[in-house]
């Protein structure tokens, strides 16, 4: 009878509302956080991140806490399979009773729970994916995205061009996908009516394809002096291989995706890749210059103690250091309220919060209207050897 | 025997009544899966276990109706339940046309055959050609139904009993079929093709029917999962969906209605377990926790029920009673 008169309450009120003042997920002494993370499947390598950020929780703890309450991230594993990540996240909202979820990873996975979570008013935030629908807050006003999206980078890519060559003559090749598409979105958005005279030729690819190097010729025949390059990395060291073999020499720009040295610029042929552009956020452990900076010491140092053994070349381990610094940040501003309401609202209210382990000079920022965190990169250059920053932080428009 | 049988069927199906008034959404979400991967092992047992033809690609279909659902709600407006039998008319043409050619092949190369239909599978979905429709990499995002009638339930206890009845009437009729005429051929086709092609059966016509029927079940399966989930995309149909079907009717156990249920438990609950025990290698966990079952199961999990059943009972190779 009990059960009976609850769904008919259920029923008549739609899903469980949030009422205002209410705190679930929380206690005086904790704090319960969700996450999804393909720990197995074809994207494990991602897994980095949520180990990352639980031991950085778990680092915090050993400090006390956040205003006294312990962070009890429960991470789980989703394969990357959109069904399991709606199974999950109903178990860690449902049966677990989480405050939030948090730096969900895969765009696939992630849209599968977004109408879900919003519907029941449970924050979703700084999902680990690179998509630039996340920042939609008119439409989902509990879902927030983190990393610079592939369209603020290809904005960042196209005001480059525009400050140091305006009288270029780019080419553009992209994957015919929502991957591509939001780069190549992101171009339009800078050159905007100066795109026909910018753009000599913009071609796509779809993923099935077996070779671009029919695009790569038709591209060279334009007459482009400037090629943009928005592909994975399979094709990316196809493309790059093919522009130097037909000798052809524009200024290349490649997405950070593809930027791997084992897995693009090798099979390339790194001579081959020299002078390309591509545009970071984050510090490379591997890079020289940051061998006396505070903050990679610092992360060091964390991942000495609270990793041992993993590998510090991997920029996932940074990533979800930088990333969970952000949550520690937002749960402080929250002080004692920690209503899904004021996370959300705390969550959107960052001014140019500067994360140790980012290129300095890059920082937060989120307000009521914007919900894209990061939307700076430096550029760096291929010389050979390593990726060589250079120039000043450049910053992409709100969407 | 008979009696006891049915004894034990209305047992489960009285079991099966009481989660709605039980358990929280998130457990009847659960539950609802286990149906639904319970008719797509179903359907998978048909062709597998009774009639011995290996598939690998069994979530091919299951992505075909889950996409006919999804596209007809989401582009047409078609109610939910009336999405279920274009879903099945669909599923059962696509494995009769897939199956007439494909059953040529015997065996393991049926096996590699459909395996490389899961394969190409989610590619398929992502052509430019259909992205209007499947909406590319984004997939589909669903409503969830809500209760006819202003039945006081809510979304998650009305799915949960909805799928429930579809569940127990494709069970009833893949009862009835197995059990009769069409199951007693399709046994003959596998152990003994050559007497059962000497007594009248037309093999290929069979194989081929089969074919069709069991990618009808795992269509239909497919549907109800889209709804239950409310989201496709082509990254939920990778090929682990069909290794997970057949995970499933193993584990379970083969030519058994009820090893569909024990094994649609399995592949809901047990990777769940592995990744409480272990978050850096899961998947080696779920394979200790499976290669176990093997070891100590082999005919699957329903052989304890049927021993339980018919202690003195005489079993066929496949560990099954007549």
């Amino acid at each position: 009878m009990k059960y009976l008169l609850w769904a008919a309450v259920l029923a008549t009120l739609g899903l469980a509302r949030a009422e205002a003042g209410d705190m679930p997920g929380v206690s005086a002494t904790e704090i319960k956080i969700g996450q999804t993370m393909p720990y197995s499947g074809p994207a494990s390598a991602y897994g980095a991140d949520g180990r990352a950020e639980v031991a950085y929780f778990k680092m915090i703890n050993d400090q006390g806490g956040i205003n006294g309450r312990k962070i009890n991230l429960m991470s789980v594993d989703d394969g990357y399979s959109p069904p399991k990540t709606v199974e999950q996240t109903r178990m860690l909202v449902e049966q677990e009773g989480v405050s939030f979820m948090f730096n969900g990873l895969g765009t696939p996975t992630q849209t599968a729970v977004q109408k879900y979570l919003n519907m029941k008013k449970v924050p979703q935030l700084f999902v680990a994916t690179g998509a630039d629908k996340w920042g939609d807050y008119q439409h989902f006003p509990w879902t927030i995205g983190y990393q610079p999206s592939y369209r603020v980078e290809g904005q960042i890519y196209a005001k480059y061009v525009l400050k140091t060559k305006p009288d270029a003559k780019v080419a553009i090749i992209y994957q015919n996908d929502d991957f591509g598409k939001d780069y190549f979105n992101g171009v339009k958005d800078i050159f905007g009516d100066k795109y026909a005279k910018m753009v000599a030729k913009d071609i796509s690819y779809e993923v099935t394809d077996p070779t671009t190097d029919q695009q790569v010729v038709t591209l060279q025949a334009s007459g482009a002096d400037t090629l943009m390059i928005f592909a994975t990395p399979k094709f990316a060291a196809q493309i790059i291989r093919k522009v130097y073999d037909i000798n052809w020499h524009p200024q290349e720009f490649l997405t950070n995706v593809s930027i791997s040295v084992g897995a693009v610029l090798k099979p390339a042929g790194v001579e081959k890749a020299v002078g390309i552009i591509t545009g970071g956020y984050i510090k490379d452990s591997t890079d020289p210059a940051w061998a006396n900076d505070q903050g990679m010491k610092d992360w060091l140092a964390f991942m000495d103690k609270y990793m041992p053994g993993a590998d510090k070349t991997d920029g996932n381990y940074t990533y979800g250091y930088a990333v969970a610094m952000t949550l520690a940040h937002v749960l402080k501003e929250c002080g004692n309220d920690l209503s899904r309401e004021n996370i959300m609202k705390q969550a959107t209210n960052i001014h140019a919060l500067e994360i140790p382990v980012f290129i300095n000079g890059i920082t937060v920022n989120t307000s009521p209207t914007n919900f894209h965190p990061l939307r700076q990169l430096q550029l760096a250059r291929w010389n050979g050897k390593t990726w060589e920053r250079f120039g000043d932080i450049i910053e992409g428009n709100g969407s | 025997m008979a009696r006891k049988s049915l004894a034990l069927a209305l047992l489960i199906l009285a079991l099966a009544l009481l989660p709605p008034w039980l358990l929280s959404s998130y457990r009847l979400f659960q539950l609802t899966m286990v149906v639904v991967y319970a008719i797509a092992i179903l359907g998978l047992d048909m062709l597998t276990g009774y009639t011995g033809q290996i598939s690998l690609g069994h979530g091919a279909f299951y992505a075909a109706g889950a996409y006919t659902a999804a596209i007809l709600m989401a582009s047409f407006d078609v109610p939910y339940w009336a999405t279920l039998p274009v879903a099945a008319v669909i599923c059962f043409g696509f494995g009769f046309a897939f199956g007439f050619p494909a059953l040529r092949l015997g065996g393991l190369y049926l096996a590699l055959a459909t395996f490389g239909l899961a394969i190409a599978v989610p590619q398929l979905l992502k052509l430019k050609l259909f992205e209007d429709w499947t909406g590319g990499v984004q997939g589909i995002v669903i409503s969830k139904p809500d209760p006819p009638f202003g039945l006081a339930l809510s979304q998650d206890q009305w799915l949960y009993l909805f799928t429930l009845a579809v569940g127990v009437l494709l069970f009833l009729i893949a009862r009835n079929l197995l059990r009769g005429r069409i199951g007693l051929a399709m046994r003959a086709v596998r152990d003994r093709p050559v007497a059962a092609e000497a007594m009248g059966v037309d093999i290929a016509m069979l194989k081929t029917r089969t074919f069709a029927l069991s990618a009808m079940y795992t269509g239909i399966a497919g549907a109800l999962g889209a709804i239950a989930v409310q989201f496709v995309a082509p990254d939920s149909f990778s090929v682990f969906v069909s290794i997970t079907l057949f995970v499933g009717l193993v584990v379970g156990g083969v030519t058994s209605l009820l090893g569909a249920v024990l094994g649609a438990i399995f592949i809901v609950f047990v990777p769940n377990l592995a990744d409480q025990i272990s978050k850096a290698a899961p998947g080696a966990i779920y394979g200790v926790i499976l290669i176990g079952f093997l070891m100590l199961l082999p005919a699957g999990v329903a052989s304890l029920a049927r021993r339980a059943l018919a202690p003195r009972r005489a079993m066929t190779n496949q560990g099954e009673t007549r």
